[in-house]
């Protein structure tokens, strides 16, 4: 039994990965066929670094990544305490069931309602759809990352409960101090969760980018999707290299952090 | 007095409040309008009536997302159960192998497999073959399967473990047999992760453009490709009215599927 749960862990993960290692394999190629590996060369990373368009895709997107997360956190952290603290049971789940639709909807229908209504936005204050380009695609950035940093604080205020905050101002803080005090300091994990979330969310996002972006203002995966619309060149797969070992180092990174909390919480147990 | 005072406990919402209003119910509404309107914007039933010739798109859609789903859950269930019975170390290292892909941008994901199953590619040169298959339904159905099989082991994998170990003793204490512990006690107990696997896995499936692009090598068309050439074409009437009736059949079955389950936590994961 033991033997066949590997083999079959083994097999499985042998195909998750064996695509993307070929990718890999296939970045170091010296000729420019994506079939058969003629010989090590980086020239297809050279080709990349030389083009000023990846750098603006790249900064673009995390220019878009770093503000969208910073106000999905700010308004989704706010909305978490409100609906932590609303008395009417429907209220609360309103508000719930509106929050989760662009989770649940496809990300295509997002994209197209989203479109749809920055085009008649620009209609009416009568602006072209490219000036309002960039605008248009915080805004949706940050509205289908809100309902993750919602749904990861308001968690941690549900365990946290009232009592803290009722202390602190039974003993005289105002109530946005006691939220600023006491209660954010305590939900922070949450929200630095949140917050994370929201930021790879926004990063990795096509399908709604696609239908939103004009193209004065490319995202990495709008221009990988460009780069895949053309015939096959390698720099599409130096290009996807690089993103793959950033989100490996990321993934390392965090894990060996959170890996240590545990430890000093274990030692600290004891 | 009292209906002001509980409406300001919930002030911190009123910003996501007005948002959700703003970039998510009045984008939808729009959807509305452009789905019951002509080009000119007068009221009409045309776009509405003309998708019944959209029907055997959606019926092909339906196929192979169900078909693409039942397989990751075939193939996924197992995994989920194998990794959440491994060591805990051990656990940590499968479940990083598991987000690692996840995190990998999708594009780059199906870009990779087209490279391998492609008539020129990978697969076909070293076997020295010329198989076709791009552009055959099993190659969608097995972009699909790749791209989101992680979807659907994830939260099994978080529902099975969180059983108590004990559920296993005492029901095979009480007489049961191996297979009854899993179909009367374990399958039982990870129905909430299996329902937010399958929506998770269902939801980008059907709507999905990019796989059907690249790995149905243009041959059929699925019901996010349709939304995308409207978009592309400019018949954003059309393109609304699909995308209308998707969202209306998702978001029911969301709610039907969400009846069998009574946990609250939902397909959020990470």
């Amino acid at each position: 039994m033991k033997h066949l749960s590997r083999a079959y862990l083994i097999l499985i993960f042998g195909i998750l990965y064996i695509p993307i290692l070929t990718l890999i394999l296939f970045s170091f190629n010296s000729s420019n066929s994506t079939a058969s590996f003629t010989g090590f060369s980086l020239e297809w990373y050279a080709e990349l670094f030389a083009s000023a368009e990846t750098f603006i895709a790249l900064r673009n997107s995390l220019i878009l990544a770093v503000l969208s997360a910073l106000i999905s956190t700010v308004i989704g952290t706010a909305a978490a305490e409100g609906i932590y603290k609303m008395r009417s049971k429907f209220m609360k789940s309103a508000v719930n069931s509106v929050t989760n639709i662009p989770m649940m909807n496809p990300d295509i229908v997002t994209g197209m309602s989203m479109m749809l209504f920055f085009v008649a936005v620009a209609a009416i204050i009568g602006l072209e759809y490219e000036s309002i380009g960039f605008t248009a695609m915080l805004i949706s950035h940050t509205t289908f990352c809100l309902p993750y940093v919602i749904l990861s604080v308001l968690p941690r205020i549900n365990e946290l409960g009232d009592s803290l905050s009722e202390a602190a101002l039974d003993l005289g803080c105002t109530p946005i101090q006691a939220f600023f005090k006491v209660k954010l300091p305590n939900i922070m994990p949450g929200v630095l969760s949140g917050m994370i979330m929201a930021f790879t969310m926004s990063l990795d996002d096509f399908v709604i980018s696609y239908f939103v972006g004009s193209s004065n203002f490319q995202t990495l995966p709008l221009l990988i999707y460009s780069m895949t619309k053309k015939k096959v060149t390698p720099d599409m797969y130096a290009l996807s290299t690089l993103i793959i070992v950033t989100v490996f180092v990321l993934l390392v990174l965090s894990n060996i952090k959170s890996g240590k909390k545990l430890d000093a919480k274990k030692k600290g147990g004891k | 007095m009292k209906k002001r005072h509980s409406f300001m406990r919930s002030i911190a919402a009123a910003p996501h409040i007005f948002w959700s209003v703003l970039f998510i119910i009045l984008p939808l509404l729009i959807v509305l309008y452009y789905a019951f309107t002509d080009a000119s914007g007068a009221f009409s039933f045309e776009n509405i009536l003309s998708l019944t010739e959209y029907a055997p798109i959606f019926a092909l859609s339906l196929e192979l997302s169900i078909i693409a789903t039942a397989i990751c859950l075939v193939i996924g269930y197992p995994l989920a159960y194998i990794i959440a019975k491994a060591k805990p170390e051990r656990q940590k290292l499968y479940i990083m192998l598991l987000m690692l892909p996840m995190w990998t941008n999708l594009l780059i994901r199906t870009y990779s497999i087209m490279a391998i199953l492609d008539d020129g590619g990978i697969l076909n040169t070293l076997l020295g073959t010329t198989m076709h298959i791009v552009g055959t339904k099993g190659a969608v159905i097995f972009g699909m399967v790749y791209d989101f099989l992680p979807y659907m082991v994830l939260p099994i994998y978080t529902c099975v473990s969180k059983i108590d170990k004990n559920m296993w003793e005492a029901a095979s204490d009480l007489g049961c047999s191996p297979v009854k512990v899993m179909t009367k006690v374990i399958l039982p107990l990870s129905m909430s992760g299996i329902i937010s696997g399958v929506t998770m896995v269902l939801v980008p499936s059907i709507s999905t453009f990019y796989i059907s692009q690249k790995l149905g090598g243009g041959t059929f068309e699925l019901i996010g490709d349709t939304i995308e050439r409207q978009f592309v074409t400019g018949a954003l009437n059309v393109g609304a009215a699909i995308s209308l009736v998707m969202m209306i059949l998702i978001l029911l079955s969301l709610s039907v599927m969400n009846k069998f389950t009574d946990s609250d936590e939902g397909g959020i994961i990470v």
